[in-house]
């Protein structure tokens, strides 16, 4: 039994590799090309999307044989689901990939795909029994259909990062810059947030507060990161460990805040550490990958993806969920924040359909859209869960 | 008003812009245009037609697209406002939400309160956003669906050549096509499934015609899926009850006129067991403590025979036997019954000893059914015990001295009991709480003792009727063909024309020109029409 959970394991960590060793591929393959869309691949990026197709094998063994382990589908706790996105993810861009043969894709989105992976091992991994309510067919149906839909969506978010890269004066700051700039910030600070957990966790610190919680009563909470800002009405029990410097009302989880302070802080760190090294912004640093693109045709990429990822994502998140959610909570509806959170990005993705269709937006506006809706999803993916919680809040 | 009646023969409707038949353009502006805006054909929509009577006006701006994407967004930022703090639904029930915002997130709270974004979806504004995209749903589609279909449908395979010109993929050569070589292109062009329409040498290969229906199907579907909704305040379409039963009691079911009782067998809660259940969860229940595996209520649904005759008591028949539990609901005549909450551990009965305080001696015990309490207790040789006052939720004595009780359910149950023993033929008079004996009018030598305590569960189950739920099914159905229909395939046309020697070429897609262009490339390379280029780029 414990067996298969140790085998899962170890299929998750070398589709990591093997993502991680693709992307190089994939480098490696564009450095050799010149424009056109009708180019050939060459022997780099057929490399690439071989150990990527493997990778993907991998973990999908991960998936299997955990479900084995289980007796249930994982996709029941934050680990789980995330990790089962960043799946999808490597999937539709393996669609993508045929459709169009742009290995400069794989550059951007296997990067990605990775840093979703570390930032879900960060969370509990032990695999939980299903509560009542999870325990139905509908499980796998919905979250699967709703990941599936969800991963394609951020290819288009791929498509649309590289088409800014390309076309953004990085010489110049502009608006457009720094707001490119807060996206690869961003990505940093999700490395930031790796390291950090990692390194405290390996050296086992424990911070134990007595506290008053957001129902008046008495409560403790152990932090694993030095406490920055400390819980209201904190008290420090564990000797030696870092005093909070402020203390949060009652009704943040200042626990969750810290986590944020600290990833924030140092994926300003690592960033400002780029920026030195290299003197430029990273925009501007990854823009020679990208100088062989047909803008055009990343343009067309990323809004196909849209295309085919939105009645994916309709399926899942909103005719799935409210099947089962009629079933298990009687209703099909009910405005929970997840349930909104999911209204929304379908109504920001039908938004982005007509606005492209009618008002003719393409190319650098669209690609914003395809960035904003990548972030609608991440925050329901994550800020959802962990901030405001609902019916769907995991552990 | 007029209609507009082209070079080449063909009566358009008023307010054309393109000539349905050969795509001329019959408007001066449309003549300047370097390319053709193609989304409809350039067919006449009566939105752009008309602008004078205020029903010319709301139709219009309902039936702009414009207003249509802004309707959208208000409703998605309007949405995510509902979320920053939770609803009026999911805070505690036990508080009132004047106060509860204000107490638990300060003056941003009693900011959102007051806004009246804790009840956010009910509000008329927000109900009056999604009304007004119905609306704009049902006139768009009605303002471009009919002069589309016209369009497509009487589109003659040689088009003009100055609509040809002002096609986005377009270009045109000098010298002619050889029979064989144009047999070659069309049998490329049929094995990618075009279908080829064929006019005195012009050649119109069209696919995915119906593609252009997917908008509208899709719209279509939403509507329905709107109405559906709505519906749902209609008497009789919904009902939502919510039926609390305790253990071994049977109840009519809420909603059902009378018709349907079900009695509550038993409610059991269970968790996950370390030894029991399988190891691998051993972890997470050591992380978490417990996880519950199973809510379920054993339930008996019964009909009552005599609901037609009035007056008559109920005759209940056993119509059947199920388990219900959460995701598994018992389903009957439209109605299901879901486990929805429960309460554990509700006092049932209460056992009490009669006893001489000094001896310690018991006289005999007496078990008081919480919910029927009898008046009183003979408990033989003399000795007896009256109720006098039951108090099923005891909440101390009030100004007038009485015992107070905040509600009939026996929370906290107290009594004022009489004590009749051989010693005291009169009685003596002691209050009894649970953990609690008062002697009101001096003391006395009996009391009554606390010796234990009955319980049962109580089972919360969700009645629901919703005799809409089909037509969302449909309207959700259809919207997903319509999607589909509209994003996984393309309308994709090409003309090939000879005009005074040269050959014209022409292509247009409704979406992804990369695709037309990779498709149709190679099948007109290497022969004498020119590959069309793409005049935007
Ligand atoms: C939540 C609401 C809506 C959803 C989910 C929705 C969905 C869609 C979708 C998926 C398409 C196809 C887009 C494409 O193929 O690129 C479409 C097209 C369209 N929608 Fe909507 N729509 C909504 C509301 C509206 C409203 C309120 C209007 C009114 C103005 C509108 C007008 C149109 C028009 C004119 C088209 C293009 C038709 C064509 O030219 O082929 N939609 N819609």
């Amino acid at each position: 039994m414990s067996d298969l959970v140790q085998w899962s394991g170890n299929l998750l960590y070398a589709s990591f590799i093997m993502y991680l060793v693709a992307t190089f591929l994939f480098g490696g393959s564009i450095r050799q090309k010149k424009d056109g869309e009708k180019q050939d691949v060459n022997r780099w990026g057929k490399l690439g999307i071989t150990v990527t197709v493997i990778g993907f094998i991998a973990q999908l063994g991960y998936f299997f044989t955990r479900w084995a382990a289980a007796g249930h589908a994982p996709v029941s706790n934050l680990f789980e689901f995330i990790t089962f996105f960043s799946m999808m993810l490597v999937g539709a861009f393996i669609i993508i990939y045929f459709m169009y043969r742009l290995a400069v894709l794989g550059v951007f989105a296997l990067p990605v795909a990775l840093i979703i992976i570390a930032y879900a091992s960060m969370f509990p991994r032990d695999i939980s029994p299903l509560i009542p309510a999870l325990q139905s067919q509908w499980l796998h149906i919905h979250v699967t259909t709703v990941a599936a839909g969800e991963g394609i969506l951020a290819i288009s978010f791929i498509a649309g990062l590289i088409y800014l890269v390309k076309t953004l004066d990085h010489s110049k700051r502009s608006k457009q810059t720094i707001w490119l700039e807060v996206i690869m910030y961003s990505l940093v600070a999700v490395i930031g947030f790796v390291a950090v957990t990692m390194a405290f966790t390996m050296s086992g610190y424990e911070a134990k507060f007595d506290y008053v919680n957001k129902e008046g009563q008495a409560a403790q909470e152990t932090f694993n990161l030095p406490a920055i800002v400390g819980p209201n009405e904190g008290e420090l029990l564990t000797p030696g460990q870092f005093e909070p410097l402020v203390e949060m009302p009652a009704f943040i989880n200042s626990k969750k805040l810290n986590t944020v302070i600290w990833s924030l802080g140092a994926g300003a760190l690592l960033y400002g550490l780029i920026r030195l090294l290299a003197r430029k912004r990273v925009g501007a640093l990854v823009q020679p990958l990208v100088k062989n693109v047909n803008t055009d045709l990343m343009d067309e990429v990323s809004y196909r993806s849209v295309l085919i990822g939105f009645p994916v994502f309709t399926l899942g998140g909103l005719i799935f969920a409210m099947i089962w959610a009629q079933i298990a909570w009687t209703r099909f509806w009910g405005w929970d924040p997840k349930e909104v959170w999911a209204l929304i990005t379908w109504l920001f993705y039908a938004a982005f359909l007509h606005l492209r269709l009618s008002k003719g937006w393409h190319g650098e506006k669209s690609a914003w859209l395809a960035v904003i809706g990548f972030v609608i999803i991440m925050f329901n993916l994550i800020a959802v869960n962990l901030v405001i919680a609902g019916l769907h809040s995991y552990a | 008003m007029g209609k507009v009646k082209c070079e080449c023969g063909h009566v358009n409707p008023h307010g054309t812009v393109l000539c349905e038949s050969c795509g001329r353009a019959l408007t001066e502006e449309a003549q300047k245009e370097k390319l053709h805006d193609m989304r409809y054909e350039g067919s006449a929509r009566r939105s752009q037609t008309y602008n004078k009577s205020i029903v010319d006006k709301v139709w219009n701006f309902f039936s702009s697209v414009k207003v249509g994407i802004w309707l959208i967004v208000l409703t998605l930022v309007a949405s995510s406002l509902g979320t920053i703090f939770p609803q009026k639904l999911f805070i505690p029930n036990n508080v009132s939400p004047e106060t509860y915002y204000e107490e638990t997130y300060g003056t941003a709270g009693k900011i959102y309160y007051t806004l009246g974004f804790y009840d956010l979806y009910n509000s008329i504004w927000f109900i009056a956003l999604i009304a007004a995209i119905g609306v704009s749903l049902v006139i768009c589609s009605l303002d471009r669906v009919i002069p589309l279909y016209r369009a497509l449908k009487n589109q003659r395979v040689a088009r003009h050549g100055t609509f040809m010109k002002k096609q986005r993929l377009f270009a045109s050569k000098q010298g002619a096509i050889q029979p064989e070589e144009l047999d070659k292109i069309k049998e490329g062009l049929k094995s990618k499934r075009y279908r080829i329409r064929e006019e005195d040498g012009s050649l119109l290969a069209e696919k995915g015609r119906f593609s252009r229906w997917g908008p509208y199907v899709n719209h279509i579907g939403l509507i329905i899926f709107l109405i559906g909704a709505m519906l749902r305040s209609v008497q009789g379409m919904y009902i939502d009850e919510l039926l609390w039963i305790r253990e071994g009691e049977t109840l009519e079911i809420p909603g059902t006129k009378g018709e349907y009782y079900l009695k509550n067998e038993k409610f059991t809660i269970e968790n996950y067991d370390k030894e029991k259940d399988p190891e691998v969860f051993n972890a997470a229940l050591e992380r978490t403590g417990s996880i519950v595996k199973n809510y379920q209520t054993d339930a008996v649904l019964y009909k009552d025979e005599n609901q037609d005759l009035p007056g008559a008591k109920p005759k209940l028949v056993k119509v059947k036997e199920e388990e219900i539990r959460v995701n598994e609901p018992m389903k009957f005549d439209n109605f299901a019954l879901y486990q929805d909450s429960f309460s554990k551990d509700e006092m049932k009965a209460m056992e009490l000893a009669l006893t001489n305080k000094a001896t310690k001696e018991e006289a005999g015990r007496v078990n008081i059914d919480l919910f029927n309490p009898k008046d009183t207790y003979d408990l033989g040789k003399g000795y007896k015990v009256e109720v006098l006052g039951y108090y099923p939720d005891y909440d101390g004595v009030g100004e007038n001295g009485e015992p107070k009780t905040k509600s009939p359910v026996p929370n906290n149950p107290a009594f004022l009991f009489k004590m009749i023993s051989p010693e005291h033929p009169d009685g003596e008079i002691s209050f009894t709480a649970i953990r609690q004996t008062l002697e009101p009018v001096g003391e006395t030598e009996y009391k009554m003792e606390f010796r234990g305590i009955e319980t049962r569960n109580i089972s919360a189950l969700t009645v629901r009727k919703d005799l809409t739920l089909w037509i969302l099914g449909i309207g959700g159905a259809i919207f997903m063909i319509g999607v589909v229909q509209g994003a996984y395939w393309n309308h994709r046309r090409l003309w090939i024309r000879q005009i005074d020697g040269e050959i014209y070429v022409a292509a247009h897609t409704n979406k992804n020109w990369h695709g037309l262009k990779r498709e149709i490339n190679p099948l007109i390379e290497n022969t004498a029409v020119p590959i069309p280029e793409d005049q935007q780029a």
